[in-house]
């Protein structure tokens, strides 16, 4: 009797710090950005690719390294045979 | 092990239930307009079919729905239809250049300590919302989807003008 209690306290204690350490995981406000609070994220300068001469240095370094073009939102599969 | 196993399943279940979002839909009392300290002049919505439309000037589609709100305020308002274009913009600046800009013919009021779209919480930009007469959320509407938005907006405004011009 007195195993079954300890094991079923146990269970709850378990389910009792289980529901704490995840609960932190499920709020909204602190994982998530609003909707209405995205004007940082929607602004010019969060674009990556904002500045083509960037755009096309940053393809070209990649290119050289892995030996593979495109892939990238454009033609070409990244197999490196164009 | 199979116990604890189960309690674990169940409490990870329960969460969301922690998490319960209080998002306005349709039948709840829309939050006053008047005390949300929003800045600009509100028009007289006392008995008429309201459109709120939360907008910001970052926000693409919002740019593309404002055409749009036009012509259903061209065609709805004569027949009892306000339409309330509020801002959320943080920046007063880039607020009013979009207005200069695009010279919406309809209200457009600023929510610059986002306090109304706090409590309405809204799930994506633009969202915007139909309220009845009675103040209650009748039909919400999330982002802007060109014709097929502007379609089913039609469609919901004429219904419920339609149903207050016979609730009379």
């Amino acid at each position: 009797m007195k195993s079954a209690f300890s094991r079923a306290g146990r269970s709850f204690l378990l389910c009792a710090l289980s529901i704490t350490a995840f609960a932190g995981c499920t709020n909204a406000s602190l994982v998530r950005v609003k909707p209405w609070q995205r004007a940082s994220l929607a602004d010019y300068t969060m674009n990556p690719e904002r500045d083509p001469i960037a755009v096309v240095n940053s393809e070209h370094v990649y290119f050289s390294r892995e030996s593979a073009t495109g892939g990238r939102g454009v033609g070409g599969s990244g197999c490196g045979c164009n | 092990m199979l116990l604890p196993t189960r309690f674990i399943l169940i409490a990870a279940l329960a969460l969301p239930m922690f998490d319960a979002r209080a998002d306005l839909k349709a039948g709840d009392p829309f939050p006053s307009l008047t005390t949300a300290g929003l800045v600009g002049d509100l028009p007289v919505t006392d008995g008429k079919v309201l459109l709120v439309d939360f907008w910001a000037s970052w926000c693409a589609p919002c740019k593309a729905s404002f055409p749009a709100y036009a012509k259903l305020q061209a065609e709805y308002a004569p027949r009892g239809l306000v339409i309330v274009a509020v801002s959320v913009d943080e920046n007063q600046a880039a607020y009013e250049k979009f207005v200069k800009s695009l010279h919406p013919p309809f209200v457009t009021v600023h929510d610059k300590t986002q306090q109304l779209v706090s409590m309405v919480k809204v799930p994506t930009m633009p969202t915007c919302y139909l309220v009845g007469p009675e103040g209650k959320v009748r039909f919400m509407h999330e982002g802007f989807h060109g014709e097929a938005s502007e379609k089913e907006l039609r469609k919901e405004i004429d219904g419920l003008l339609a149903e207050s011009t016979h609730s009379r």
